[in-house]
């Protein structure tokens, strides 16, 4: 009697979409975000002295990266556990963060070249940042294809978990392209410097934007993460029917 | 282009690439939830799930 209630009780509570409260209140609070990072970024903040119109991309270009590089690490991190703890928790967090991290850091590149356009005149230059950033991009395309080959979820989790371990090594060597190597890449002014060379509007619009990009990636990694749970619940699912089927036939 | 068109541009496709992502996944989301028994769509409670 007692088993029949709870049962009932979870089909009766389980939730029909990767939505709870805690999404709710952070799409909300990204989208007032977005909306104020539009104002800002696009309308109230004035034309830098050096970068012009362009640091209207910056405001973008920064918060991206910057949360694909968290992305990544929350990956490596992910990775790491999996290895030690071997539980499926571990494996989907660093699965569902690489895949987020790829698209932010795919946008990172392409509003990258719009600016390097305008800037440069050019979309694309093989100098040390955009060489290295390249480089890093594929390796977390690589991430990806490694988890889509046909494998054991622990088999795939392993494998995945070594490329995760590695491809992190990529990111301080980015990220230091610009000090290592001369290059067209302009230095960094705002964040990962003591003394950010711009103020003001600009600088709150800056400030803004990273913290509209990191609700984001909060909300998107908490649904993306439940999609990742469903869809191994799901393959469970069907291969455990398929079985039933073949021995149904098998039996007949 | 004008510089305006390449800023616009880099807004457009920042925010419509993000919003395209979301959508995709929200959508998937729901899309699974019906496939997947009620009783097993409880992600906090198997996060300790092993892989043995």
């Amino acid at each position: 009697m007692t088993t029949t209630a709870t049962t009932s009780d979870a089909v009766t509570s389980a939730p029909t979409s990767t939505g709870s409260t805690a999404t709710r209140v952070l799409g909300a609070a990204s989208l007032v975000g977005i909306a104020l990072l539009v104002v800002f970024g696009v309308f109230v903040s004035p034309p830098d002295k050096e970068l012009g119109e362009t640091i209207r991309i910056l405001y973008m270009h920064v918060p991206t990266v910057s949360v694909a590089y968290l992305a990544f690490v929350v990956t490596a991190v992910g990775s790491a556990m999996y290895l030690w703890k071997r539980t499926e928790f571990w494996d989907l967090l660093a699965a569902s963060s690489a895949e987020i991290g790829v698209v932010f850091f795919g946008l990172t590149i392409l509003n990258g070249m719009l600016w390097g356009k305008i800037t440069w005149g050019v979309f694309w230059r093989w100098e040390p940042r955009l060489t290295t950033t390249a480089v890093l991009f594929l390796t977390y395309i690589g991430y990806l294809a490694v988890r889509a080959v046909p494998a054991s979820p622990r088999t795939r989790g392993t494998r995945s978990a070594v490329v995760g371990l590695l491809a992190v090594v990529n990111i301080p060597i980015v990220h230091k392209a610009v000090d290592w190597w001369r290059g067209l890449h302009q230095e960094r002014t705002i964040f990962g410097t003591l003394k950010p060379e711009i103020q003001g509007t600009q600088a709150f619009a800056a400030y803004l934007g990273l913290m509209v990009f990191l609700l984001l990636f909060a909300w998107l990694l908490i649904h993306r993460f439940r999609v990742a749970f469903l869809a191994e619940r799901a393959a469970e699912s069907g291969l455990e029917g398929a079985i039933a089927e073949r021995r149904q036939e098998a039996g007949q | 282009m004008s510089s305006t068109g390449y800023i616009v541009a880099a807004w457009l496709v920042t925010f419509g690439v993000t919003a395209g992502y979301s959508l995709w996944v929200v959508l998937r989301g729901r899309r699974l939830s019906q496939e997947v028994p009620p009783e097993q769509r409880r992600w906090m409670t198997a996060g300790s799930r092993g892989r043995e």
